[in-house]
């Protein structure tokens, strides 16, 4: 997922609705982000292109709300409910993400697994 | 096998010395040796052996006993004598004897021609302004206040050139190059060339119309003076300076041990690069040990040994044939050597095992020793006391010096000290005298054991040792270039010396392109590398 700088960036994103679970005084999601503008790229495991200073999800709880929605370990999150993800300090994503007024989270993540599906159903030909 | 056979003259001690009885040693340890194994008690004879050996080194016992290997070591040259001299002893008699012939009347020679060189330089300034009083006294014009200062700058330059050339050229030589030195040729000549176009000058335009303006002589005299300084300033920077700056990396490895060397020389002729590189040697360099080489020559005599090359073909080349006749023979000859190099390499010998095992056993044993010489002479070095101002009305009756004091002690080190020297094949090194006399010098500057120690320990510069064990005085240069020519990169060199020789490769010192690098003391900025992890 490298991108070039003052280019738009393009990506296969799936969309994801996680229902925030509540436990005692706080909602909870049940995952774990790493990453952001002010982190250093080079140590996040998951991404490809180690330039990269973008969210992404680095522990999914078992059996959480993030889980049962569907998210998966190493995906990256480009928009949460329609804040752009790829441009923020990862104290900003946090604060986005564990907004106490929102039940829900509509996610925007990519993953390369979606770009290869989307490449492998191009390349047969339609039936 | 050469270096021992110097000493074979006891060998025929050690042929009755497995049968445990020994000639010489105390009747202590004979009795004790007829209950035990020889191999387990090495006694030391420390009583001076019947035989004086003809290099006069009294202190020497012999390869007596080495039971280990004794079968190679007491069947080299036996002689029917017991003042049996090796090869190497016999060629380092006879360099000695021409060593002193010859060289001296060269030494002289330019000794000679230098103090006439010398006398006529001084004399000149004098002879030019003394000699328009003596031939024409009365025509000469006076000598005014000008004319008379000059008289002073003449005469303190003339002591200045005086103690200058004193200080540069009539030091003691200290050595005997094989070519002439070119640089103090050239300046010789060049001060011969100069003065004697001044007397011409002279002779000419003063002496034959003679000339009555004294003070332009003694202007021409001082003139003379300045220049000879000048020339003086010359030579100082030929003969001294030009070769202090590094230019050369010189690398000098010892052909029989390959210890090494390197050293950095600046621009020199061979001679004098090589003469350099001596002094370096006797500072630097371990003193030559032959007997450390015997165990290598003995296993290189090994390996070939049990090949054999039988010709199953039977051709004989019987007589000298000319043309292939000849060839045939080489061929054979040539065929034969590599057959035995194959037959060589082929063979599964374990003298590599025998190797590692020996030396490992070496190493052991050579510990071993050294431990019991420190404790020996850690507790002999406290059987003695410097004594006291105020001890010394007290006790007057023990009172020793430090040789006294030296020969007190020594007894209760000497078989320990004696037998680790053995171990390591040092022992004709150092004679008893030797051993004594530092002994009582350590003990008069205050020297702790360890101190005393350390130069029987290690293998120290040739120059620690008295004169006849350096086996290195006579040295001869073999170069392929000439040896009055520059030391370029690439000169290789050889000084030869009886027992071996030292190989002298140079290589230049390389242009060296530094630039800099301006560093503001305030660009030092540090960032924090994060990486945190939220759960939400």
């Amino acid at each position: 997922m490298a991108f070039i700088p003052g280019q738009p960036v393009t990506a296969v994103v799936q969309r994801i609705e996680i229902q925030k679970l509540r436990q005692g005084d706080n909602l909870i999601l049940g995952f774990s982000i790493g990453g952001g503008i002010d982190q250093d790229p080079g140590q996040n495991p998951f991404s490809e292109d180690k330039t990269d200073k973008g969210i992404y999800v680095t522990r999914i709880t078992p059996g959480g709300p993030a889980d049962a929605a569907g998210l998966m370990m190493g995906d990256k999150i480009m928009q949460v409910n329609g804040w752009d993800m790829t441009m923020v300090t990862h104290d900003q994503a946090r604060r986005t993400l564990t907004k106490k007024k929102e039940d829900v989270v509509r996610l925007l993540v990519t993953r390369k697994s979606l770009e290869e599906a989307v490449k492998q159903s191009m390349s047969y030909p339609r039936q | 096998m050469d270096t021992e056979s110097t000493y074979s003259g006891y060998s025929y001690y050690s042929g009755r010395s497995r049968g445990s009885h020994r000639h010489g040693e105390r009747s202590r340890d004979r009795h004790k040796t007829r209950s035990k194994d020889s191999r387990s008690e090495k006694s030391v004879t420390i009583n001076t052996p019947p035989a004086e050996p003809l290099l006069g080194d009294s202190a020497v016992r012999g390869e007596q006993v080495q039971d280990d290997n004794w079968g190679e070591t007491t069947t080299a040259v036996t002689g029917t004598s017991e003042h049996s001299l090796s090869q190497e002893d016999i060629v380092r008699i006879t360099k000695d004897l021409e060593d002193s012939v010859g060289l001296d009347c060269r030494r002289y020679f330019t000794l000679t021609l230098a103090v006439i060189l010398g006398l006529l330089v001084f004399l000149t300034p004098l002879a030019f302004l003394v000699l328009p009083h003596i031939l024409w006294p009365e025509r000469l014009q006076s000598c005014g206040t000008a004319c008379e200062g000059l008289f002073i700058s003449v005469a303190f330059k003339l002591l200045i050139l005086l103690l200058a050339v004193w200080a540069l050229f009539f030091r003691p030589p200290r050595a005997g190059l094989p070519r002439v030195f070119v640089f103090r040729a050239l300046l010789a000549v060049l001060v011969l060339l100069f003065v004697v176009s001044y007397w011409l000058f002279y002779g000419v335009r003063i002496l034959d119309s003679q000339d009555e303006n004294y003070q332009g002589i003694v202007q021409y005299a001082v003139s003379l003076v300045d220049a000879l300084l000048f020339i003086h300033y010359l030579a100082i920077v030929l003969l001294e300076l030009r070769q202090l700056q590094p230019c050369f990396s010189v690398c000098v490895m010892r052909s029989t041990d390959g210890e090494t060397r390197h050293y950095n020389l600046g621009q020199l002729s061979i001679q004098r690069a090589a003469l350099a590189i001596l002094e370096h040697y006797y500072c630097d360099f371990s003193v030559h040990n032959p007997a450390l080489l015997s165990a290598s020559k003995s296993r290189a005599a090994k390996h070939l040994a049990g090949l054999k090359v039988y010709n199953v073909d039977g051709e004989f080349p019987a007589a000298p044939a000319e043309g292939p006749g000849n060839n045939a023979a080489a061929g054979l000859a040539h065929s034969q050597s590599r057959a035995m190099i194959a037959a060589a390499a082929r063979r599964r010998d374990s003298s590599h095992n025998e190797l590692y095992y020996e030396e490992a056993e070496h190493e052991r044993r050579v510990r071993k020793r050294r431990a019991r010489l420190v404790v020996a002479v850690e507790e002999a070095f406290t059987h003695i006391k410097r004594m006291q101002e105020e001890e010394q009305k007290k006790a007057p009756g023990d009172v020793m010096d430090p040789r006294e004091a030296a020969q007190a002690i020594f007894p209760s080190m000497a078989r320990a000290l004696q037998k680790y020297l053995r171990t390591t094949k040092q022992q004709h090194c150092h004679s008893m005298e030797s051993i004594q006399q530092h002994l009582a010098f350590c003990i008069t500057n205050n020297m702790t054991p360890k101190a005393f120690l350390e130069s029987y320990l290690t293998p120290g510069p040739t120059l620690q040792y008295s004169r006849d064990h350096w086996l290195a005085r006579q040295w001869t240069l073999i170069s392929e270039a000439s040896v009055t020519s520059g030391l370029k990169d690439g000169t290789v060199f050889l000084l030869k010396c009886v027992d071996f020789s030292l190989v002298v490769t140079s290589k230049k010192i390389p242009y060296i392109q530094m630039s800099e690098e301006y560093i503001d003391p305030k660009s030092h900025k540090f960032v924090l590398r994060l990486q945190s992890e939220t759960s939400v």
